[in-house]
């Protein structure tokens, strides 16, 4: 019971991830394919690098404790940017993809004043910002437009071997956001001003930086899904971003890696395996013909039953900074 | 009993002294988010009517106000679940669902009418007890809970149905979003969904100054601190969320008439009541705002929009303007709260008005 209630809730994350591996195997196998075909691995990880890129600037947003519904809108906005810029010239990728990005922190860093100035929640907030780009669009783009050129869309199409180069892109970012949560004052700050914004001001903490640090790489994230979009489509699409319901989709996903969403606690690691899970349901579907409809439902199911399972556990707090050994004789002393 | 009666006296002598007159009572409202949203509407209103004269005839405010009911009847769900401290999501997904199954179990038959009526309501309650038991019972974040619940049933609808819509309830079923009482003076009509918005509004009234609603603002307030006074939060929580769905049964009922059967009625509908709650001064996060301002804001909202479209504003604006506006009425309500915590310097704090009487010296709690 002890050694149980010890695991954490990326420890479960990661055994789900297991048990779908498992699951998947028996499921594919039934139709007489292999779940680990190059192929069918390399499907998987494509499908992880989208939603990959925009749960981790998710995981940011929450943790800090605020929310962003404004990215499928940040997508769409980012493809079109780029794509339109490029317009098919092999020269033009660097500027476009550079003002894709900078449109994108531009809005990320409109959504932490609000949040961080304003006091406007970022449920608010964000979907206010959201709406305010979708109006954008629908007045500005009928439909897809802009051209990606060859040497920008092969981003999207080549790979090492099974593993496609998006995601090791995404997990390069990953990598990196991974240090900055761990290693930098800004990332302790975003764990301490998520938990509690009212002590972590009374602690000294400036607490505008870690909510707008937050918001503009999540709008950075979600910008570079954008790019990596308008590279696999070969064009910018106003309603890619809204079709794909990434900004839902993405929350579910950080709480499905064991972050609250009230901010303060979780990892960026178990996020990770979050978006696992729900890239292997959609390829377990997808090899199983399933009705694309029964797909919402089997999501919504898994969704709600895996944070049902790990709902009472302990969640990582913050990286071990205090000793545990220092709360021990502190027991002793009050026995 | 004479010494209760005393008692008594003196405390509503107190009262009475500490207390400011009604209107000075009523400004101080106004000056609230939760009351200022009724000010926003009539701005909005008046800038409408100045728009477009036409728009201030009863006849089409009356219509206006049936327009507006099935929003401002899910603004009113969802306010119970949102004061609780908690999100509801899965608003939209009940609206289409009803609809879907009013289309394909009524048919052309009048006489299923009721049944299905009934069936409807009692499904109704059913997901809004799911919602709540997996939220409070297995703790499981109730933006994840009713997000899941969002999927799952509106995958649910539309595999049993192929996506198309099918069907088309009895007309005797569609006049309830249709109709109305005809031949009134000088309103000429009165639609049924005005009748059944402020029945629905009443009730919500009388049940917020009920021990139950008191409970509520409680729980989303400290849900711990209500838990250790003795309240059942989970109890207390999962009728908020059956109150929120069957609300969105209503919509969904007043909507088939409206809209009829399709499978994007509904669509959005939880962000928009969400919205409008919030625009009602309602605080994110529980134990904040009046239920009747959580109407107001849908109210609001949809002048909002009759504005633009009187404004001749293209239709592909509208979303940025409705962005604008929650940011901005968000951020001013935000601001008005925090200022009154900090000056927080009312009558009653003042020390010649003590909030109750000296104790009489010479007595102790047992009277001894």
């Amino acid at each position: 019971m002890n050694r149980l209630s010890r695991l954490t809730s990326t420890h479960i994350v990661y055994l789900v991830v297991l048990l779908t591996v498992i699951v998947g195997t028996i499921l594919v196998g039934s139709v007489g394919r292999s779940f680990f075909s190059t192929g069918n691995i390399s499907d998987i990880l494509t499908g992880t690098s989208v939603l990959g890129f925009i749960a981790i600037g998710q995981t940011l947003v929450i943790l800090v404790g605020s929310l962003d519904l404004s990215v499928p809108y940040v997508i769409s906005l980012s493809s079109l940017i780029a794509a339109g810029i490029m317009a098919n010239q092999g020269a033009n990728v660097l500027p476009g993809v550079l003002a894709a990005l900078a449109i994108s922190a531009l809005i990320g860093l409109a959504n932490g004043l609000v949040v961080s100035g304003l006091k406007v929640h970022g449920f608010i907030a964000t979907l206010g910002m959201g709406l305010i780009i979708s109006g954008y669009l629908a007045t500005n783009y009928q439909g897809s437009s802009g051209q990606a050129p060859l040497s920008f869309r092969l981003i999207g199409a080549t790979g090492l071997g099974p593993v496609p180069i998006s995601t090791l892109i995404m997990l390069a970012t990953a990598g990196l956001v991974l240090l900055m949560l761990n290693r930098t004052r800004v990332g302790h700050h975003i764990y301490a001003v998520g938990g509690d914004l009212g002590v972590a001001r009374m602690s000294g903490i400036r607490t505008r930086t870690p909510i707008i640090t937050a918001h503009v790489l999540c709008s950075v994230m979600a910008g570079l899904a954008g790019l990596l979009l308008a590279a696999r489509l070969g064009v910018g699409s106003p309603t890619i971003g809204s079709q794909g319901g990434y900004d839902l989709l993405s929350i579910a996903a950080v709480v499905l890696g064991g972050t609250l969403l009230a901010g303060g606690k979780g990892s960026l690691v178990g996020t990770l395996g979050g978006v696992l899970i729900f890239a292997m349901l959609d390829n377990i579907m997808s090899v199983m013909q399933i009705n694309p409809f029964l797909k919402d439902v089997v999501r919504g199911l898994v969704i709600v039953i895996a944070v049902a399972v790990y709902a009472r556990r302990t969640v990582i707090t913050r990286p071990p900074r205090f000793e545990k050994s220092s709360t021990t004789p502190a027991r002793e002393v009050s026995a | 009993m004479s010494v209760s009666e005393n008692a008594q006296g003196t405390r509503n002598e107190i009262l009475a002294r500490n207390r400011s007159s009604a209107g000075d009572r009523l400004l101080r409202a106004l000056r609230t988010p939760s009351g200022g949203v009724f000010i926003l509407l009539i701005a909005l209103l008046i800038a409408v009517i100045a728009a477009n004269p036409s728009f201030g005839e009863p006849g089409s405010l009356i219509r206006f106000i049936g327009r507006t009911a099935p929003i401002a009847i899910a603004a009113i769900g969802q306010y119970f679940v949102i004061v609780s401290g908690e999100f509801d999501l899965s608003m939209g997904s009940v609206v289409t669902a009803q609809v879907f199954i009013a289309g394909n179990l009524i048919g052309d038959d009048d006489a299923r009418v009721l049944p299905v009526l009934g069936l409807m309501f009692v499904f109704g309650a059913f997901i809004g007890l799911i919602n709540g038991l997996v939220t409070t019972l297995l703790k499981v974040p109730s933006f994840i809970v009713t997000l899941g619940m969002m999927l799952a049933l509106l995958g649910m609808v539309l595999y049993s149905t192929g996506g198309a819509a099918t069907g088309n309830p009895a007309d005797s079923f569609r006049q309830i979003g249709r109709g109305g009482i005809r031949d009134v003076p000088v309103l000429e009509i009165i639609p049924y969904p005005v009748i059944i918005f402020v029945v629905t509004a009443a009730a919500a009234l009388w049940l917020m100054r009920r021990p139950y609603g008191r409970t509520l603002i409680a729980v989303g307030d400290n849900s711990r601190a209500a838990a250790l006074t003795g309240a059942r939060v989970w109890w207390v929580k999962t009728r908020a969320f059956m109150l929120s769905s069957l609300s969105a049964t209503v919509a969904g009922i007043i909507l088939v008439g409206y809209a009829g059967v399709h499978p994007s009625v509904g669509r959005g509908y939880e962000f928009t009541a969400i919205t409008a709650v919030v625009l009602g001064g309602v605080v994110l996060g529980g134990g904040r705002g009046w239920v009747l301002s959580a109407a107001a804001g849908a109210f609001a909202l949809e002048t909002l929009f009759t504005l633009l479209n009187f404004l001749g504003v293209e239709s592909t604006w509208r979303d940025s303007v409705q962005g604008i506006i929650i940011i901005v009425a968000v951020a001013a309500a935000a601001q008005t709260w925090q200022r009154k915590r900090r000056g927080a310097s009312s009558r009653t704090h003042e020390p010649t008005h003590p909030i109750a009487p000296p104790p009489t010296v010479g007595t102790n709690e047992r009277g001894i």
